[in-house]
C-alpha cells in the first residue's frame, strides 16, 4: 500500500530536532531505521503529519565504550552494528547477541536498538539484556536532558517515558564489573528470525559459587519487559545448585503474565518462562565464572 | 512537496525530483524502470526488495528514498558487469537451479552479494542465516543455499 502523505524533515543537530519537533507538535512521528514506522505507516495504522529524520544528527549516532563510564550506543546505531562491534562483543556479549538475534539481515542493516526500545514492543529482543544491565535511556528534551533506567522506561506496549517533545538520544549502560556475567535466551515460533514468543536476559555476580547479585528481565509475558524480582530474591545469596536454577526458573514462570496470540498460547509461554530463565541464570553464572561476561 | 535528491544506482547518478512518501523500492521501479527489485509483502519480512545501500543490504520497501539522499545503491541489473557475463552469484543460481518462478531470485542475489561480501567462505549454517531474511514459495531453499556455497567458490577463485 502506498505510504500516506507527510512533511520530511532531515535536521543537522538535535537543537533543530527539538525545535522542529515543538514546532510541528501533535502528529509529528521521529524517523531512525524506519523499520517498525513505516510498516505502520504502509499498513493504514499511522498517518503522520510530520516525520522528523535522526540519521543526519551526528550526535545521535555511533557506539562509545570506555572502560569505566561505560557503553553509550547513540540513537540511530544500527542493530548490526551494535551487533559486530569489537568493544560491545567483548565486554557485553549478550547486549551484542540480542541485537544480533533481532529480525533478519536487512532489518539489522536498517534498523536501531534504540528504535526497538523506543517501539516498546513486550518482546524487543533488546530490552532484557539492557534492562538487567542497568541501563538507561538518555532523553533529551526542551529543559535539556533527564535519563530513566530502563526497568521504568517501558510503560505499556508501544507506551514509554519519553514525553512528547522529547528525543531518546542513546541508550547508557554501565561497564559491569568483575565478578558479574551475562545472558540473552529466546525462543520464536519460526526458528530465530521471527519475534520472539519469550525472550530472558540475566545478569549476575558470583562470589564462587554464591550468587551475591541477580537481575532477570523478562520479554514477551507481560504488556512490558519485566523484573522477574522474586526469582532475582529467590537465587541471591544461594548457590546456584540446579535444584535453586530450577526453583527460580519455577518463579519468574509464576511472575509472569503471558497472553495467548499468534506466536503462543499463555501456557506454552509460561513453560518457557522457566525453560529460559534457568538456563539464563546457568549461562550468566558461567559467564561470570570464566570472565567472558 | 516534492525534494530534490541525488542517487548513484549500479554507478550511475540520478537527479530525482522525488515526494518524500516514495520508498526507495517505488522510485527505483517507477521513476528509473529499474524492475528486476520486486516488491513483495511490503512490511521487510519477505525479502524481494532487498537492495543494497551503501553497501548494507536493506528492504526497499521501508527505506524512504529522500533518507538516502547521495547514497550508493546496488541493484541486481548492476550485477552483471557487461551485460553478457552474468556475475558468480547469478551463474550459480542459474547452473544450480536456483530459480523457479524468479520473483525472490533479485533479493535473494542481493543477500548472498552481501554475505559473500563479509563473509568469503561461509558454512551451511551462514548461508542460511544470511538469507534468512528472503523467502522463496518455489524452491525448498536447498538450491538456493547450493548456489550461494557455489557462488563462494567461484569468487575465491576467480
Amino acid at each position: 500500500m502506498p505510504l500516506p502523505k507527510f512533511e520530511y524533515l532531515s535536521p543537522k543537530s538535535l537543537e533543530e530536532a527539538l525545535r522542529l519537533l515543538a514546532e510541528r507538535g501533535e502528529g509529528t512521528h521521529l524517523l531512525a531505521g524506519g523499520t517498525d514506522l513505516l510498516v505502520r505507516m504502509a499498513h493504514g495504522h499511522l498517518k503522520p503529519r510530520a516525520v522528523i529524520a535522526l540519521k543526519q544528527i551526528d550526535a545521535l549516532g555511533g557506539i562509545r565504550f570506555d572502560p569505566e563510564g561505560g557503553l553509550t550506543i547513540g540513537a540511530t546505531a544500527l542493530l548490526d552494528e551494535v551487533a559486530s562491534h569489537p568493544d560491545v562483543r567483548a565486554h557485553y556479549p549478550s547486549v551484542a547477541c540480542a541485537a544480533q538475534e533481532t529480525a533478519n539481515v536487512q532489518i539489522r542493516n536498517m534498523g536501531t536498538v534504540a528504535g526497538n526500545l523506543c517501539n516498546a514492543a513486550p518482546s524487543a529482543d533488546n530490552a532484557p539484556t539492557l534492562t538487567a544491565m542497568g541501563g538507561e535511556a538518555v532523553i533529551a528534551g526542551p529543559k535539556g536532558e533527564r535519563r530513566v533506567p530502563l526497568d521504568r522506561f517501558f510503560q505499556g506496549p508501544g507506551q514509554t517515558a519519553i514525553e512528547p517533545g522529547e528525543i531518546l538520544t542513546a541508550v547508557h549502560v554501565p561497564a559491569a564489573p568483575p565478578g558479574f556475567g551475562t545472558s540473552y535466551q529466546h525462543i520464536s515460533p519460526r526458528g530465530k528470525v521471527d519475534i520472539a514468543a519469550v525472550c530472558v536476559g540475566a545478569m549476575v555476580g558470583m562470589e564462587g559459587a554464591v550468587c551475591k547479585e541477580a537481575r532477570i528481565v523478562l520479554g514477551a509475558v507481560a504488556p512490558t519487559p519485566m523484573r522477574a524480582e522474586k526469582a532475582e530474591a529467590l537465587v541471591k545469596g544461594k548457590e546456584l545448585t540446579p535444584e535453586v536454577l530450577v526453583q527460580a526458573g519455577d518463579q519468574a514462570s509464576e511472575e509472569s503474565r503471558p497472553i495467548s496470540d499468534m506466536r503462543a498460547s499463555a501456557e506454552y509461554r509460561k513453560r518457557m518462562t522457566a525453560v529460559l530463565t534457568r538456563r539464563a541464570v546457568e549461562q550468566a553464572a558461567r559467564a561470570a565464572a570464566n570472565g567472558s561476561r | 512537496m516534492k525534494q530534490m535528491l541525488t542517487l548513484r544506482v549500479n554507478g550511475i547518478t540520478h537527479e530525482l525530483s522525488v515526494e518524500p512518501w516514495r520508498t526507495l523500492n517505488e522510485v527505483l521501479r517507477d521513476e528509473l524502470n529499474l524492475t528486476g527489485t520486486k516488491l513483495g509483502c511490503g512490511s521487510g519480512d519477505c525479502g524481494a526488495c532487498t537492495v543494497l545501500v551503501d553497501g548494507r543490504s536493506v528492504s526497499s520497501c521501508l527505506t524512504l528514498a529522500v533518507s538516502v539522499d547521495g547514497g550508493e545503491i546496488a541493484t541486481v541489473e548492476g550485477l552483471a558487469p557487461s551485460g553478457e557475463e552474468l556475475h558468480p552469484v547469478q551463474a550459480s543460481f542459474v547452473e544450480k537451479g536456483a530459480i523457479q518462478c524468479g520473483f525472490c531470485t533479485a533479493g535473494m542475489e542481493m543477500s548472498a552479494v552481501f554475505l559473500l561480501g563479509r563473509n568469503q567462505a561461509p558454512d551451511e549454517g551462514e548461508i542460511r542465516a544470511g538469507l534468512s531474511g528472503n523467502l522463496c514459495r518455489c524452491t525448498g531453499y536447498n538450491q538456493i543455499v547450493e548456489a550461494v556455497a557455489d557462488a563462494a567458490e567461484r569468487m575465491k577463485t576467480s
